[in-house]
């Protein structure tokens, strides 16, 4: 699997780590990309991923619940309940193709987004 | 250096084979290509019916594609394979390219058999065998409206019964005297004619057909006697033919009737060629089920291993996949041994059917069918298969386990290389070994780490009856747990949330699970708070489903529907002005649901709050068809207008819709009140039902429509409308309390031990001393009820989560629509 931190990415300010719900998620649109972010409280980590799902092509992961496999934190899309893997992207119950995963940073209150 | 192995044809048996090839680690001795004609990588043509109601052909991949990557297999689609030079070791293809080989596969298959009937060429005839073929169907049945498949087997019972859900009105025309002719006898098919005949299929049998009707186009069929049919559309299902015209070509030898000659480890009558799937004649026959074609390849990878398997035929037990009635036929299916002694149950009442066949000493069981119900099929597969002698008296063995009754058979029983997964031919060992040493203890994980499951899923009850009793013997604790979060049952869980004052997901997690949660402990326990504290929803949000999360049902395209509340189905004129006027102002599709209410489709997130507000101003409050919760109290019109009513339907219903709405619960809940025995409510289909007696109301409880209809039973007759709401809130306290997740009323008393009688203690004579806690705890519910959106709609905090992106008010521009009958649609993907 490719390092996603070794590639140099570019950080986008993207909201407000509050307005993100706690063990919970929110899309957001950065240069008009549609961004899945994750508040996992419970870890104190954070997540992000794309909003599409690839299983029917639905802008819908943002609206799904997180959660974990055997401690690897993922989130489960709202229509058809496939999960995805948030550390590696891959689809933990089938076999459709990976999702794109951002890294996430905080800084001063915000979340930033590696694109 | 690696030898190089070609197989042709990319059907399940070619990709069977591959995986063998790799699991073997025979991949380091040979390099692996396949070369197939369809479009498409290996699909589960099993499951070809799923792609005709709308299943994507990538769903229907047995691997991924990127599957034939990673393990460096050379894939070719779309290009025929021609020639076989067998002395030079190449085949060329249809694009006139050439490969060396070592060692050749074939695994073509076979091709619709098409008899010669006269307009068979014509436009509107297909065969029903390939992705392609069902593409043509699926386009050419928009224009019809008559359909007619020629063949009455196993698969063209499939196809009819495809085109029949479309909304087309199929007939089936069969040669012989009756439907199945392979698979059952004539009392058998006789109950399955019925069956599917009082579904609406027409079934025509004992004919033949003289020509297919029609100038370029199909218009109908005649037959010999000069009587003909109206039809639009015609799907040839007469059988199967080995696909042995490239074997022929190279001079291998083939039967009489098909079918490329094999020898017990698959090779051809020339060596280094092997053939093997549906195309071989192999143990003296051609093979049309896919458990024997995978233990083709089977064999054929642990010969290539250096081992001695052979294929010496195998069983050719089946149990039909959903064509509206249950039929399975196993073994001598029609008694042909010699002594063989039958054994019937006809039930012309419940439309059961079955057949055992019993050896002449009457010590094993030899075969047998099922019609109407195939719910023992596995375990007398297993008695079968296994020569487990029979009980003295094996007439028992025709009486339904699940009603108690019946021959039980114990799966820790059967011995460890009983096959349990046909499919992929899975024994008890390996599914044991799984258990045992290496810890799998879910279903789930046994199919990823067995396979046993994956392929027509027949066999699933069997795996789990499994995996419970190893469990059990092993002594651990086979309670279900909800999930790998918590590891409690939900009726633990509900007490432990209950005694222990739990108000929050993240405190329960904290003091009685592990983890971060997932999917499925989270909307559960949002359940349970809900049934438990009866706090507005919205205030888990975070734990909800999406339906429950924005109070909507999510629909294709990522919009919500509306549905608010109109208890009875009652309605004023004004307020259906005002579902109209906000209809229309937000551009909403508009239709009246199967539940006597009306749902407008389309809203985006950020518009909900707006659209409530409104509705909310004008007097209606959420229906919550989103949640799992009280839907609808259907009514009929009863006594006030309806000469026949006896009591006045409408008003009770009414009040018993706005008692429960709002009550969360294991399931959705839904209630019907009919006015009169004619039950125009359909309150027998329904969680509880409600029908006027000339002395009162009888209540009936744990009816369910939805994928298995089940008629409610009778709880109490004759009682008073308050005796009424008395023993339904008993009975519903004790089904939330005490089901399973997911599970509606008439599973869970499926299950109740003691079932009805049981259900009849608790709630009438109260056995338990619950009887008063439970009418407390609904009262409290109904006290406490709030409507949902109304609180989102005056809350600020909450409305702002109504928004497709948290940092731009920007609305999701992927939504996209189209026009339909002076409304709009989701834009079709
Ligand atoms: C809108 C409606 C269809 C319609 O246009 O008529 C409908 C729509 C859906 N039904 Fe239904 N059902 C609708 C009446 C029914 C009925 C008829 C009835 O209630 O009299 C049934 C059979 C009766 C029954 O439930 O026993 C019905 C049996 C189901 C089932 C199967 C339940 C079962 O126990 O097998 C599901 C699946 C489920 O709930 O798990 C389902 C699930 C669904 C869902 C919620 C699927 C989903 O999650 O997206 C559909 C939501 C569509 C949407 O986006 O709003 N729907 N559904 C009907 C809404 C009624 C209402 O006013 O609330
Ligand atoms: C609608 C339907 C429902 C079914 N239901 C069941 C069921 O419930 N249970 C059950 O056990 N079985 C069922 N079957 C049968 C099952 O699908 C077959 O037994 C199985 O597919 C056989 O696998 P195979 O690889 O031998 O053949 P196939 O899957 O047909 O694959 C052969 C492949 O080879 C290709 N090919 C042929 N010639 C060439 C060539 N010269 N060059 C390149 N490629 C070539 C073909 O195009 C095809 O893709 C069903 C079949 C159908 C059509
Ligand atoms: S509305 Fe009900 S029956 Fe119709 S497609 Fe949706 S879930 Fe299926
Ligand atoms: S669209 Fe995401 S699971 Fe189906």
């Amino acid at each position: 699997m490719e390092n996603i931190n070794n590639k140099s990415v570019e950080w986008h300010k993207a909201i407000k780590a509050i307005e993100v719900p706690e063990n919970g998620g929110v899309a957001v649109l950065i240069e008009g990309k549609q961004i899945a972010i994750f508040n996992f409280t419970v870890k104190g980590e954070w997540y992000a991923c794309q909003n599409l799902c690839p299983h029917k092509q639905e802008m819908a992961l943002a609206r799904g619940l997180i959660g974990d496999l055997n401690g690897e934190p993922k989130i489960a899309c709202p229509f058809h309940k496939k999960s995805f893997s948030l550390e590696s992207g891959a689809c933990l119950n089938d076999d459709l193709c990976n999702i794109d995963v951002y890294p996430v940073k905080i800084e001063e209150d915000f979340v930033y987004i590696g694109l | 250096m690696k030898k190089k192995l070609i197989v042709v044809g990319n059907g399940m048996t070619a990709v069977k084979f591959c995986q063998k090839m790799v699991e073997a680690g025979l991949l380091n001795q040979f390099d692996l290509m396949v070369i197939g004609e369809e479009p498409h990588y290996a699909y589960d043509r099993v499951h070809l019916t799923d792609y005709y109601t709308g299943t994507d052909v990538l769903d229907l991949h047995l691997v991924p594609i990127q599957w034939y990557k990673d393990n460096q297999i050379e894939v070719i689609t779309h290009t025929k394979v021609t020639l076989i030079d067998k002395h030079n070791l190449t085949v060329e293809l249809e694009d006139k390219s050439i490969f060396k080989y070592d060692t050749l596969v074939l695994a073509t298959g076979s091709a619709a058999f098409v008899p010669p009937i006269e307009g068979k060429d014509k436009d509107g005839v297909f065969v029903y065998r390939t992705i392609y073929d069902l593409s043509l169907i699926k386009e050419y049945v928009k224009g019809a409206k008559k359909g007619v498949v020629i063949g009455g087997g196993l698969l063209g019972l499939e196809a009819a019964k495809a085109i029949m859900d479309d909304g087309i009105e199929s007939t089936i025309i069969e040669r012989n005297p009756w439907l199945m002719g392979r698979q059952l006898d004539k009392q058998g098919a006789s109950f399955l004619h019925k069956k599917l005949g009082e579904q609406g299929l027409n079934i025509i049998t004992d004919t033949n057909i003289a020509r297919v009707l029609g100038d370029d186009k199909v218009t109908g069929i005649e037959f010999i006697d000069g009587t003909s049919i109206e039809t639009d559309i015609i799907v040839i299902s007469s059988g199967i033919k080995a696909r042995d015209e490239l074997a022929i070509k190279a001079g291998l030898e083939v039967g009489k009737f098909g079918g490329i000659l094999v020898d017990e480890g698959m090779q051809t009558t020339y060596p280094g060629i092997y053939a093997i799937g549906e195309c071989a004649l192999a143990a003296g026959m051609t093979w049309g089920l896919v458990a024997p074609c995978y233990e083709m390849a089977e064999v054929l990878v642990e010969r290539l291993k250096g081992e001695d398997r052979s294929f010496l035929g195998t069983d050719m037990s089946t149990k039909l996949k959903l064509i509206g009635s249950e039929v399975a036929s196993f073994g001598d299916a029609l008694g042909s041994t010699p002594g063989a002694i039958p054994l019937v149950l006809e039930n012309r009442f419940t439309q059961v059917y079955k057949r055992i066949n019993i050896s002449e000493d009457g010590k094993y069981l030899l075969g047998g069918i099922l019609v109407g119900d195939a719910s023992d099929y596995n375990t007398l597969l297993q008695i079968y298969k296994n020569k487990i002698v029979l009980p003295a008296n094996p007439e028992s063995l025709l009486s339904t386990q699940s009603q108690g009754g019946g021959f039980s058979l114990s799966v820790l029983d059967l011995a460890d290389d009983a096959v349990i997964c046909s499919c992929e031919g899975v024994t008890k060992g390996k599914i044991c070994n799984a258990i045992e040493n290496d810890g799998v203890t879910t279903v789930a994980g046994l199919k990823k780490c067995t396979k046993a499951g994956t392929g027509c899923g027949g066999c699933v009850p069997m795996v789990d009856d499994l995996l419970t009793a190893v469990l059990k013997k092993q002594g651990k604790d086979v309670k279900k747990v909800v999930c790998e979060h918590f590891a409690y049952s939900r009726q633990e869980l509900f007490d432990i949330v209950k005694l222990e004052e739990i108000k929050t997901y993240p405190d329960l997690l904290a003091k009685k699970g592990h983890g971060m949660g997932c999917e499925i402990c989270k909307p559960l326990v949002a359940s349970l708070l809900a049934s438990i504290w009866n706090e507005p929803i919205v205030k888990h949000q975070q734990i909800q489903d999406t339906n429950d999360k924005f109070l909507g049902n999510i629909q294709r395209g990522g919009t919500y529907s509306i549905v608010p509340r109109i208890a009875g189905g009652e309605i004023t004129p004004q307020k259906l002005e005002v579902i109209g006027r906000i209809g229309k102002k937000y551009d909403l599709y508009c239709k009246i649901t199967g539940g006597q209410r009306i749902d407008l489709f389309g809203a985006r997130v950020d518009q909900l709050p707006e659209i409530w507000e409104e509705l909310i101003d004008e007097g209606f409050e959420s229906g919550h068809a989103y949640g799992k919760s009280l839907r609808t109290v259907k009514s009929c019109v009863g006594s006030t207008w309806c000469r026949f009513g006896l009591h006045d339907s409408v008003s009770f219903a009414i009040q018993i819709e706005n008692r429960y709405k709002g009550l969360r619960s294991p399931h959705k809940l839904k209630g019907g009140v009919s006015g009169c025995v004619r039950e125009c409510a359909e309150a027998k289909g329904k969680d509880f039902g409600i029908i006027a007696t000339d002395k009162g109301w009888n209540l009936y409880v744990s009816g369910n429509g939805g994928s298995n209809p089940v008629h409610a039973v009778l709880l109490a007759s004759d009682i008073d409308s308050d005796t009424c709401i008395k023993y339904l809130d008993r009975f519903l306290m004790f089904y939330i309390k005490t089901a399973a997740p997911l599970t509606r009323t008439s599973k869970w008393l499926a299950g109740l031990e003691g079932g009805i009688e049981y259900l009849k203690d608790v709630v009438i004579n109260d056995c338990l001393g619950m009887a008063e806690q439970f009418e407390k705890e609904m009262q409290f519910q109904v006290d406490t009820y709030k409507c949902e959106w109304k609180e989102v709609v005056n809350n600020p905090e909450l409305r702002a989560k109504f928004k497709a992106f948290a940092n731009s008010d920007q609305t999701d521009s992927s939504i996209k629509f189209v026009p339909i009958r002076d409304q709009k649609m989701p834009t079709p993907c």
